[in-house]
């Protein structure tokens, strides 16, 4: 059921978008997974599409979609842009990633950029943000900050960005408690206040004081701010939320690397590569340090310095859940097996989801 | 623990409560109204904006009410007066009000709400346990509970209710003894959206203080199949309720426990559950007959 009204909502969508007018040299077009109000990951996309708009004015026309189903309501999405004479095509979630590739074969000309996939072509550049490094961040924090040492980690699906981000955390947290806790509840949705409430609830009640997420609502802190314990923003700052409890947010800043590939387009120099870039590159930004001690800001800034300089949260000696090991002493994982992660590191209470 | 755990299973059990008695009545009137979702989301918008902009928890509840109201006499009109197809018209109401939902609350992306007070009933809030649990609550879960009883009394008990149910099971022949059908059902649709706007209230005003589109998350469908799985009986409803949001906290708990079963059977549990039940149900061919509205679903035109 829900599937069919998500599908008349894409179609009465698509036929808005169909109405906009012309004369840019590009059309930049983006599709999101989510509505662009949710203040989480299609907010922040559509920040950067805004920034987009600002930065090259009357030069470059930008249009979206918004809360398109993974699946074949992506495909049927994709497409229409492409023969709308859309230049660059944004497709901004995991799941668009098989039905962008299939719309770029038929439409060679057009310009495709996949975010947080694996597959390219010709005409399809991937890119994807190295959120893991502002998670090591705050693991580190939550390692200082609670007083329980047991994290609480509420989780989406159980794919290697999100199994990564929590490997990071807990190498964060450890490199200050090597006893710390972290327990995590998987809600199986990237978008539902209520159940994401509910989590956060649950896992308060079992102890933990410190409250993270891999989903996208403000809820949780919310949750987090009522009992009075901590926690984290995600992809935007939610301070508002969580005047007393946010201590810092990881902010997904799209906004640099949707400009320059735009520039790329105009200037006739783009080509399909793979960018994975994070602090660095002011990709991925860390939110001020709030309802912090002092010490711990320094060493967080410190942390994200370190980041910033090339040090890479996945190096060694790092131990698996099983107990072998994944990277001997200062051996820094591959980019691969840091995108591909599908083990757990020792110390979190958890089974992994296969 | 356990009351911290009963807590939140309230919390979590109360919206799908209250969507769900307002379908009922609806349902037990003859129509199908696919747009629950619809207005429960326009009632969580218009009940948070009201509330921000005025300050005041309460009236947001009232606008949330008039707007689930609003949404469902437009349901109403185009499903008795014009005669459309149920289905059809209850789909597009839901889309409407996903729609409509988000471009009103625009402004609001961003914005802390407010949360409604807890009311402490006095003496009965003090007992041990049961006290913290069923008497320290905002007021819409009181109103939950008193809607539960209220629609159950009115339905079996007393004359209103039995032309409801008259009108539900065989429109003909209520209208053949002189009730306005259309009447009663535009009246029992109101009432449905009434109760969608304010579990609507309930979501953007104490459930998770905030607006953000699509908050409800198909909250409306589940309140949809609760009426089906308590075989439009009011107490069944408040069953079903509790169950769905019971399992769905526990399997959390059962998570952060680190009990090891894997998070996805867990999180389809609650619908498996409601499956079972729905066998069940089926098996027993004559109580299902006796509560099923016999004309739910089917266009009445008066012939005069």
């Amino acid at each position: 059921m829900k599937s069919i009204l998500k599908s008349a909502v894409a179609a009465l969508a698509l036929a808005a978008a169909g109405s906009a007018a012309q004369a840019a040299d590009l059309k930049a077009c983006f599709v999101y997974v989510g509505p662009v109000g949710d203040f989480g990951w299609s907010y922040q996309h559509d920040q950067g599409r805004l920034a987009v708009e600002k930065h090259f004015g009357d030069r470059v026309e930008t249009a979206y979609l918004e809360s398109v189903p993974e699946g074949p309501d992506a495909e049927r999405a994709i497409e229409r842009f492409a023969r709308e004479g859309c230049g660059l095509i944004f497709t901004t979630s995991f799941g668009y990633m098989n039905p962008t590739i299939k719309v770029a074969k038929k439409f060679p000309d057009v310009k495709f950029e996949h975010a947080t996939g694996y597959k390219t072509a010709d005409n399809v550049a991937t890119y994807n943000s190295k959120f893991h490094e502002g998670r090591y961040i705050i693991g580190q924090i939550a390692g200082k900050q609670s007083k329980s040492g047991v994290a609480g980690y509420i989780a989406s699906f159980p794919i290697p960005e999100v199994v990564s981000g929590i490997n990071a955390f807990m190498l964060g947290a450890q490199s200050v408690n090597p006893d710390f806790k972290l327990k995590v509840v998987w809600v199986n949705s990237w978008f539902d206040p209520g159940k994401e409430a509910d989590a956060a609830k649950a896992l308060i009640d079992q102890g933990a004081d410190i409250i993270t997420q891999h989903t996208d609502s403000t809820a949780p802190l919310q949750v987090a701010q009522e009992r009075g314990v901590h926690g984290f923003g995600q992809a935007s700052d939610m301070i508002n939320f969580a005047k007393d409890a946010q201590l810092t947010a990881i902010i997904d800043d799209w906004a640099p690397y949707y400009i320059e590939r735009v520039q790329a387009v105009l200037d006739g120099k783009w080509h399909s590569e793979s960018t994975w870039q994070g602090i660095s590159h002011g990709h991925v930004v860390m939110a001020p340090y709030t309802n912090l001690p002092d010490d711990v800001v320094a060493m967080a800034k410190e942390t994200e310095a370190k980041i910033s300089g090339g040090w890479e949260p996945f190096t060694g000696p790092i131990t698996k859940q099983d107990g072998t090991e994944a990277a001997a002493d200062g051996v820094r994982l591959e980019d691969g097996a840091i995108l591909g992660m599908n083990w757990y590191v020792k110390g979190v209470d958890d089974k992994l989801p296969q | 623990m356990f009351e911290a755990v009963l807590l939140t299973v309230i919390t979590a059990a109360t919206p799908l409560l209250i969507a769900a008695i307002g379908e009922l009545v609806v349902e037990r009137s003859g129509v199908l109204n696919l747009g629950v979702e619809g207005m429960m989301i326009m009632g969580a918008v218009v009940g948070f904006a009201v509330a921000n902009q005025t300050g005041s928890g309460t009236l947001g509840v009232v606008a949330a009410i008039i707007a689930g109201m609003a949404m469902s006499a437009l349901f109403g009109f185009l499903v008795l007066v014009l005669v459309t197809n149920q289905v059809a018209s209850g789909l597009s109401l839901t889309i409407l009000g996903l729609g409509l939902s988000g471009m009103i609350g625009e402004a609001f992306i961003g914005v802390p709400g407010l949360r409604l007070p807890e009311l402490y009933i006095p003496v009965l809030s003090e007992i041990p346990f049961i006290g913290p649990v069923f008497f320290q609550q905002d007021a819409v879960v009181y109103l939950g509970f008193a809607l539960v009883f209220a629609v159950s009394y009115v339905l079996f008990k007393t004359r209103a209710g039995l032309v409801l149910r008259a009108v539900g099971d065989n429109h003909t022949s209520a209208h053949a003894l002189g009730y306005s059908v259309v009447r009663v059902r535009f009246l029992a649709i109101l009432f449905g959206g009434a109760c969608a706007g304010l579990a609507g209230a309930y979501m953007s005003l104490a459930y998770t203080p905030q607006w953000v589109e699509n908050m409800t998350a198909g909250r409306g469908w589940i309140a949809l199949a609760l009426v089906v799985f308590a075989s439009w009986l009011p107490f069944r409803v408040v069953a079903g309720a509790y169950l769905f949001g019971a399992v769905t906290v526990l399997t959390f708990h059962a998570q952060a426990q680190g009990l090891g079963i894997p998070s996805q059977f867990l999180s389809s549990l609650p619908y498996l559950a409601t499956i079972a039940v729905l066998v069940l149900i089926s098996a027993n061919r004559r109580l299902t007959l006796v509560n099923t509205p016999a004309c739910l679903g089917k266009p009445f035109v008066p012939d005069r």
